[in-house]
């Protein structure tokens, strides 16, 4: 037989292909010789035969485990990495206690940005066509303003033009602003703050209406909405609706006494606009119908107080709208030319977190506040993330020989990779129920901190420990991820044979870069705290050019002045009293337009109402001239005016004596005449320089006294005070405030930003305080049997100290060296550069973050080093 | 390791291992069984036979050299250990023990 015959090749490859390979030769070799035998019954028949053997032999314990089952290896190894994990972390205590207690002190700040960022994101998400809503912007430029200013605001007159023209919308609503009032119902007043609503606003919007009709309720002039919390204040268990109720606080618009129409629930926590009652915009129109001058109803220009919401029909494109805001800003801007308007539509979604706009219907989040909050964030965890890569690598050697058996066992680079990632999500995880004790402990501490202007809960929702998890997970991967390609990759046999000769591959420079970065960061962080530190107490003892100091300011809240002012004048501690309309320097702005000769030179001014004794209390330094020579009567217009030099310099005086006696007009037509000149003083926040300024009388806009006082017992005084104040009004609570806790108010964006860099700062270095600690016991660990010998041939305890420290000194070094300088310049020319008057970063500053690095590093490296500089040689070298 | 009891079947193979000594591989013992035995044996049963001893121990096994009608592949040679050994013994002794204890009476006229 030239050629003998054999089984067809298929079947041999669908034998191989499911038979352990290590049964395969024989067990294939045994087939083939049947099949000889076989072949003398012919061909077909020993094929058959082959064919059936080959079928028959597929047996449970002849299938090979498929290549998917062991991909899947890990997974069931899941439960001996656990283990391992497990040891390891109860061998290493201190590493271990490092790098969770690090990891936790960063993951409950994570903790804190997911809470937060997920509830921002909830904002307005409760109105189910939120995504069709629309929020109409304006861009307003008047001529004198150089730069043009975003507003959240826009005019009633673009709301009724864009509802009359009906292109592209389905419904519209129109909002405005201011509408607070005190509520009388029987005895019980109650101050109520809310909007003027048209009555859209619920087609619009999703607020819940618990009584009333959602079509009618706002159709009617004098017509109140209340919140369910304002109408159990007011009627208690009674019904409201139908109810009609006297009003204080808006006579001016005749509105005097309204009805009840609905009962809304409270606008939920995460809308962007608060209220405790809706009036019903019609009453404005009834008002504006019976003036003679245009009003802010029909007003181009009077887009400062109001806001229009739009509602587009389905897939509706924005454009359409926008195109046609375009075109009717085109066509009224041609017929003004002092202004110039553009609009602009705002998703409601988009509001909270939002652009930065003027004129907020409420509180909102920039995103740049979002994008800073995050990054600093990021910084502190991944720093702590350095801490475990760090320690992870330097202790290497000793996992080392249980990667070398795991892989002489089998084991693949991925299965040991596998391993270690798991091991540091799993100490992420732990890390994780210890940040969240400490996200709890910390929480009132937090929301008082970062948040103190803003509606916060930071409340618990279910679906947040699905996003701690993801986050935890994701800690794990980037602290686990170094140290898992280093120690996967380990050779099995160098590890098994010789692992003193092991390289730590770059691991040396890698780590030392890790740890001079974490230090950078330390150092940078105190110094930034420590300069807005330094900028915030510039800022609040900034000589403002008048004085502030023991001046308590009362709000009127409506009272008489004059009253209130004689009442407390029997007081023997007030020394003094003034009025004015606001309080210069703390951030509170009131705006006018002053011409001099020139008719078509109009200049913006700031102004404030003052009555004759304010300049004098404040101790104003007069250039020339004095003050007012005597008090208005209630309805009198303002005929004089106090100006400052810049004021008088803009209108090309330069003289203050003889700029006395020259007559401006303010407020579109008042005449007044200069009867003195101050110097310039510090009107605005001090970010801002100094602006024309004039100082007006006018009784009705007087909201403040000024009351000069002097006493060694302030609650006594205070609770006197109150007890005049009560005499007089009944309803409102004393508001009173010193000047000075005014303007420090005013600085708390300083405030904030050095107690939360301050916190990162303390953050920042407790982890890397820890990282070096871990490092400094370890290097002393590894070292020990050096230090012990050279200690052992003379060396002093000061030079193994020296030894010991030199690498960790020159790192800290270098971190300064880093730090120092970038912080200065980022100051220097990103966030200081903007201010009018800001603090001269100096030596001390730039120093004070190194210092207390170096101190805290010394402390920690010291405390290591001496330990190991004074163990008796003998316990470690007898061994040898 | 399960029972270290012997079936039937395991104590045929064992011993025709045993007697064939250095040429016990898979199919010389299916056709030594069909010889002594007389009943038709199949090479899947004798297989997991001799898998499982070798799991219990009884048996070792090396590859041999490859020949033409194997289409170039090995022979795996079995041999028999020292617990093989041992256990055969042991059956042997448990039915030598048994047998001795059957009366004559109970097999007269058939021997």
């Amino acid at each position: 037989m030239k050629r003998p015959g054999t089984p067809p090749k298929w079947l041999d490859r669908l034998l191989s292909w499911y038979c352990r390979p290590e049964l395969l030769e024989d067990l294939q070799g045994d087939l083939h010789e049947y099949y000889h035998r076989n072949l003398h019954r012919g061909r077909f028949r020993a094929n058959i035969i082959y064919l059936l053997d080959v079928i028959k032999f597929f047996r449970p314990y002849t299938i090979r485990k498929h290549k998917a089952l062991q991909n899947l290896n890990p997974f069931f190894m899941l439960g001996s990495y656990f283990k391992t994990s497990v040891r390891s972390l109860a061998r290493n205590k201190v590493f271990s206690a490092i790098n969770i207690v690090g990891l936790a002190i960063s993951m409950s700040v994570g903790i804190l940005m997911i809470t937060y960022l997920s509830e921002l994101f909830s904002f307005d998400r409760f109105h189910q066509n939120g995504n069709r809503i629309y929020r109409v912007l304006t861009t307003y430029k008047g001529i004198t303003n150089d730069e043009p200013i975003d507003l959240a605001s826009t005019s009633i007159f673009i709301g009724k033009r864009l509802q009359q023209d009906y292109t592209g919308i389905e419904r519209l609503t129109i909002l405005r602003r201011n509408f607070t009032a005190d509520l009388k119902e029987g005895e019980r007043i109650i101050s109520g703050e809310g909007l003027w609503a048209s009555e859209n606003f619920f087609d619009v919007f999703d607020f819940e209406l618990v009584s009333g009709n959602p079509a009618t309720v706002l159709r009617d002039p004098k017509s109140i909405v209340i919140t369910e919390s304002l109408a159990k204040k007011l009627f208690k268990d009674e019904q409201p609706v139908g109810r009609t109720i006297a009003l204080m606080g808006q006579e001016r618009y005749g509105f005097q006494s309204g009805m009840i129409t609905g009962v809304v629930k409270d606008p939920p926590a995460n809308s962007h606009m608060e209220f405790d009652m809706l009036g019903s915009l019609s009453t404005l129109d009834h008002y504006a119908a019976g003036q003679e001058e245009e009003t802010f109803m029909t007003q181009y220009s009077s887009v400062w107080m109001n806001y229009v919401y739009l509602l587009l029909p389905e897939n509706q494109r924005v454009d359409v709208v926008q195109k046609h805001l375009d075109q009717i800003a085109a066509e009224e801007g041609e017929k003004y030319d002092r202004f110039f308007i553009t609009y602009a539509l705002q998703n409601l979604q988009e509001i909270v977190p939002g652009r930065d706009l003027s004129n907020q219907i409420g509180p909102t989040v920039q995103w740049k506040m979002i994008y800073l909050l995050v990054g600093l964030t990021l910084i502190v965890i991944l720093s702590a993330c350095f801490n475990y890569t760090n320690l992870s690598i330097a202790r290497s050697l000793r996992r080392a020989k249980e990667v070398g058996i795991r892989k002489v066992i089998g084991a693949g680079r991925g299965h040991i990779f596998t391993q270690f990632v798991f091991e540091a999500v799993m100490v992420a995880m732990i890390a994780l129920s210890l940040a969240y004790g400490l996200f709890l402990l910390l929480k009132p501490e937090f929301i008082h901190l970062f948040f103190q202007n803003q509606v916060v809960t930071l409340d618990f929702q279910w679906i947040y420990l699905l996003y701690f998890v993801i986050f935890a997970f994701i800690i794990g991967l980037a602290a686990g991820i170094l140290p898992s390609i280093f120690l996967s990759g380990l050779r099995a046999l160098r590890v098994l044979k010789d692992p003193s000769g092991m390289k730590l591959f770059g691991g040396m420079s890698l780590r030392r870069m890790l740890i001079v970065f974490q230090f950078t960061l330390s150092i940078g962080f105190i110094i930034a705290a420590t300069i807005s530190y330094q900028q915030y107490q510039f800022a609040v003892n900034f000589d403002l050019g008048f004085e502030t100091e023991n001046i308590l300011n009362v709000r009127l809240q409506g009272n008489d002045a004059e009253v209130l002012r004689s009442e407390f004048l029997k007081i023997p501690e007030v020394e003094g009293i003034s009025m004015s309309g606001m309080l210069p320097a703390t951030g509170e702005v009131w705006g006018d337009d002053a011409k001099y000769n020139d008719p078509l030179d109009s200049v913006s001014i700031h102004v404030n109402y003052v009555n004759k004794d304010y300049l004098e209390l404040h101790q104003f330094e007069f250039l020339a001239g004095g003050t007012f020579p005597y008090d208005l009567k209630k309805d009198e217009d303002p005929r004089f005016t106090i100006i400052n030099e810049r004021l008088m310099r803009r209108f090309g005086m330069e003289d203050p004596h003889k700029a006395l006696g020259e007559v401006l007009t303010v407020d579109r037509s008042k005449n007044v005449q200069i009867v003195g000149v101050v110097k310039d003083f510090q009107h605005q926040r001090i970010s801002e320089g100094h602006e024309p300024f004039a100082f007006l009388q006018g009784y009705e806009d007087y909201h403040l006294l000024n009351l000069k006082v002097a006493s060694d017992d302030m609650v006594e005084l205070m609770s006197k005070l109150e007890a005049v104040w009560k005499e007089v009004d009944r309803v409102h609570p004393f508001q009173a405030e010193f000047y000075e806790d005014k303007i420090q108010k005013a600085y708390t964006q300083f405030q904030t930003y050095f107690k939360v860099i301050g916190f990162l700062a303390f953050l920042a270095i407790s982890i890397a305080a820890l990282g070096l600690l871990g490092m400094a016991i370890f290097t002393t660990e590894t070292r020990m049997k050096e230090i012990s010998i050279r200690k052992v041939l003379g060396a002093t305890e000061q030079h193994l100290i020296y030894i010991l420290s030199r690498g960790f000194v020159m790192m800290l070094l270098a971190a300064s060296l880093i730090a120092v300088p970038v912080t200065y310049l980022l100051f220097e020319h990103l966030v200081l550069n903007d201010l009018a008057n800001r603090v001269v970063i100096g030596p001390v500053e730039l120093l004070s973050g190194v210092v207390v690095i170096f101190s805290v590093s010394m402390l920690t490296i010291g405390w290591q080093t001496t330990r190991a500089a004074r163990t008796n040689p003998a316990d470690m070298l007898r061994d040898e | 390791m399960k029972g270290t009891n012997l079936g039937e079947f395991e104590e045929v193979v064992l011993l025709t291992i045993a007697s064939l000594m250095d040429e016990a591989y898979s199919v010389n013992i299916v056709d030594e069984i069909e010889k002594v035995t007389g009943r038709a044996t199949k090479l899947g049963v004798v297989h997991a036979v001799l898998r499982r001893l070798e799991d219990k121990g009884y048996i070792s096994s090396d590859l041999g050299e490859p020949t033409r009608e194997r289409g170039g592949r090995r022979k795996r040679f079995f041999k028999i250990s020292h617990a093989g050994k041992v256990s055969l013994l042991k059956a042997r002794e448990q039915r030598d023990q048994l047998w001795s204890t059957i009366p004559d009476v109970v097999f007269e006229g058939l021997i």
